[in-house]
């Protein structure tokens, strides 16, 4: 409680945080996974792929102009957006999995903002040496030394984040000839645009907000603690077995924690987890290296700060055994989302394989409903777009089924065989006609079935629509 | 505050902002600085913005802002990029025979004659014609979209229709047909006649005494422009009567108030409005939606 007269401060300075160098298991698990997702962002682009003429050579490609999608053998049309979507639920879905297994493993080791901020941090600590020389320099006066170090420093980060937002950019064109254009300055304004910006927060976001964004910025935390229960994995001290804590060699009435510093020094969040769950805490476990560390100096077990569930104390303090770490993941809440991500992972699988090379849509003109003609005939319009997905020209034959006798005319008079290019979409006006005196020209609809047979391999796709007549008047 | 209230605090916990609702005490977590500056920084930078583009309401208009930003210059700047972009395939639509306009033949004018003629339909024409070109039948605006034309419904003739209009007193070129209002000229039993007549040529139903009487009436009086089998004559812009399209409506009630009164359907020329290139590729348009010949 302030018992001063003094309003209370609303806004604090940030406090710098100097996270000492730690060995250990959980940070070589973190430097595989930031050279691994680094990697595949970096160098993915740059993955040539060869479709034959007139279709793209890079192997992943968002092509916006052309509204196509390529990854690897795999092209996505606009219409089969619902890869996407399933792709989606299911980086939801596995999400949810792993946050109730294992809490916040996204946060510490997969996030971007962690995954730079790491990398910023070790360029930090190359350049300026590890926490004790760089919280010397924070607090010594800016001559030359210092300037040189900062200077080197950022002029590094920016070359990190020139590269980041350079490399953002490349998934949207083809890379060589963007890079190129980028060099001679005759890229598009907005890949320019594109790469500033991108550069611009990946500078402030890794150098100095760092984790700033996960306190202030982020929504996730929020959301991933409450996706989490009490028995989700988080990294906790185990205070039964610490406490009381003290330093020195008579450890007559004292727990294990010798008071070192050491899982506060390396903390990147700037926290001390003895404190407790605490919501700036990633779980990363750098701080369980760091304790191992020394609790393997002084002889003693490690896992004093350790990767725990909540039901773990209560379980632990009546000095039963350790409850295996397998034991709270396999549970039925995430073997249910397990068995969710993979029936929508076989399902995307599955529409890949069975999807058509050959697509139809058919628009019905509805306005007018239909048209008159002068013998008393009943003409119905529809707008029939015909996609050929496969790779080569292909010629395609436009038929019509129907419990009724229908005319099928196509727009321009041609018989009912039209070209389709490679890999694009064909739109044909189609008329159907019924004569006066069939059924179809007086009654109120009559089911119809379009399909088009691609002619030599006899690949269909076909759309059931309504042909109307008089009696919706 | 009572020592109660401070009963839930906990040695760690930060200090309070003294605010208290219900016993309910907030924590003093102060936000980063640097939020603060953001926030000062938003502040700034919409204050420019303002000052920059287009916001301040004045009297008559807004502040125009000291970029000169306009989204409306920009429009008409795209306008004119397109036009000069399409200015070749204009002038080369007003040269051409505008039959030989096909998709299989001259594509990329097709296209633009297409689409720029549906954009000059859907402004002009719409309003009489519908915006799906299928007029409003029995009033008189006719459908373009069958098979039935008063003047003929290759791309040419529609192309003089839409240029000269329909009754249009000014322009010699213009189409004109006129019926004769019968009132008065025939009595009223023809007329009943001459109706009846003219719903048996079209297959309807009607009273079959009438109607032999009728045919009489019809080759004295109408023949002569709707022809002896009531065909109709494209020259004089007389509609066929034997088919099921009826300009004015079908029913023996329609037909009686045609011959009676006469109908006198007027649209206006197109020439002059618009441009040549878009009278044509209207005339494109329009044959191309089911009904050109
Ligand atoms: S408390 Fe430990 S796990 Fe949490 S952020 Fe700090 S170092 Fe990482
Ligand atoms: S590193 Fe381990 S021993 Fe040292 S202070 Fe932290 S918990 Fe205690």
């Amino acid at each position: 409680m302030s018992s001063s007269d003094a309003p209370p401060k609303l806004y604090a300075a940030q406090e710098p945080i100097f996270p000492k160098k730690v060995k250990g298991t959980f940070r070589n698990l973190k430097w595989v996974i930031m050279f691994v997702t680094l990697g595949i962002y970096y160098i993915t682009p740059w993955i040539r792929w060869d479709r034959g003429p007139s279709l793209p050579d890079q192997a992943v490609l968002v092509d916006m102009a052309g509204r196509r999608f390529f990854f690897f053998w795999i092209e996505i049309w606009p219409h089969e957006f619902y890869f996407v979507a399933g792709l989606l639920i299911m980086a939801g879905l596995g999400l949810f999995l792993f946050t109730s297994a294992l809490g916040r493993v996204w946060c510490g080791y997969t996030c971007p903002q962690t995954v730079w901020t790491d990398l910023f941090y070790t360029v930090e600590r190359w350049i300026e040496g590890d926490r004790n020389a760089r919280l010397r320099l924070w607090k010594g006066k800016w001559d030359l030394r210092k300037w040189r170090l900062r200077i080197t420093k950022w002029i590094v980060w920016l070359l990190i984040a020139v590269a980041t937002g350079g490399a953002w950019v490349f998934y949207f064109a083809d890379a060589p000839t963007l890079l190129r254009d980028l060099l001679t300055g005759q890229a598009a304004f907005v890949a320019y645009a594109t790469v500033g910006v991108l550069t611009a927060t990946t500078f402030l976001f890794g150098g100095f907000a760092r984790e700033q964004i996960c306190i202030y910025a982020c929504p996730w935390p929020r959301i991933q603690a409450a996706m989490m229960d009490e028995h989700s994995i988080t990294v906790a001290y185990r205070d039964w077995r610490g406490e009381d804590r003290g330093k020195g060699k008579d450890r007559e009435g004292l727990g294990d924690c010798i008071d070192c510093n050491a899982c506060v020094n390396v903390c990147p969040m700037g926290i001390d987890i003895r404190d407790g769950q605490q919501m700036e805490c990633i779980t990363c476990a750098l701080c369980i290296d760091a304790c191992d560390e020394i609790m393997e100096k002084t002889g003693r077990e490690r896992g004093l700060i350790d990767y725990l569930a909540l039901t773990d104390e209560a379980n632990e303090r009546e000095g039963n055994p350790k409850v295996p770490v397998m034991r709270h993941i396999l549970r039925p809440r995430t073997l249910i989302y397990t068995a969710l991500w993979s029936l929508i992972g076989v399902g995307l699988v599955v529409a890949l394989f069975i999807r058509s090379e050959i697509g139809l849509t058919v628009a019905p003109v509805r306005n007018p409903q239909f048209v008159t003609l002068s013998d008393g005939s009943i003409r119905n319009t529809y707008d029939i777009r015909i996609r050929n997905m496969t790779q080569g020209d292909a010629v395609f034959r436009i038929g019509l089924t129907s419990d009724e006798i229908l005319r099928v005319d196509l727009e321009g008079g041609q018989d009912l065989m039209v070209d389709v290019p490679a890999d694009e979409t064909l739109l044909q006006r189609v008329y159907v006609i019924a004569r006066p005196d069939d059924p179809a020209a007086t009654a109120d609809r009559t089911e119809l079935r379009f399909w088009v047979e691609e002619f030599g391999t006899n690949e269909r796709a076909y759309q059931s629509q309504s042909f109307i007549g008089q009696g919706t008047q | 505050m009572t020592d109660q209230e401070h009963s839930n605090l906990h040695p760690d916990d930060p200090e309070t902002t003294g605010h208290s609702w219900d016993g309910i005490q907030e924590f003093n977590n102060p936000l980063p600085r640097w939020w603060l500056w953001c926030l000062y920084a938003t502040i700034v930078w919409a204050l420019l913005y303002t000052v920059a583009y287009p916001a301040w309401p004045m009297i008559s208009g807004a502040t125009p802002g000291l970029l000169g930003y306009s989204t409306r210059a920009e429009v008409a700047e795209e306008i004119d990029r397109y036009d000069a972009l399409n200015a070749d395939l204009r002038t080369q639509l007003t040269e051409v025979d505008l039959a030989g306009v096909t998709q299989e033949d001259m594509p990329d004018l097709y296209n633009f004659s297409i689409q720029s003629g549906g954009a000059t339909f859907a402004t002009w024409c719409s309003q009489c014609h519908g915006r799906g070109a299928n007029g409003v039948q029995a009033s008189g605006y006719p459908s373009l979209l069958d098979d039935d034309w008063l003047w003929g419904g290759t791309v040419d003739d529609i192309h003089q229709t839409i240029a000269h209009g329909i009754r249009n007193e000014e322009d010699p070129d213009a189409r004109w047909s006129e019926m004769t209002a019968f009132e008065g000229i025939l009595s009223d039993e023809e007329i009943s006649q001459v109706v009846n007549y003219v719903l048996t040529v079209s297959d309807q139903e009607a009273d079959t005494t009438l109607a032999a009487a009728g045919e009489t009436v019809f080759l004295d009086n109408c023949a002569a422009c709707h022809g002896d089998n009531a065909m109709g004559d494209r020259y004089l812009g007389a509609p066929n009567l034997t088919d099921r399209i009826w300009l004015y409506g079908g029913t023996p009630e329609a037909i009686e108030e045609t011959v009676r009164h006469s109908r006198f359907g007027v649209m206006p020329p197109w020439s002059g409005r618009l441009s040549e290139a878009e009278v044509r590729a209207t005339a494109i348009y329009i044959h191309s939606r089911g009904g050109g010949e």
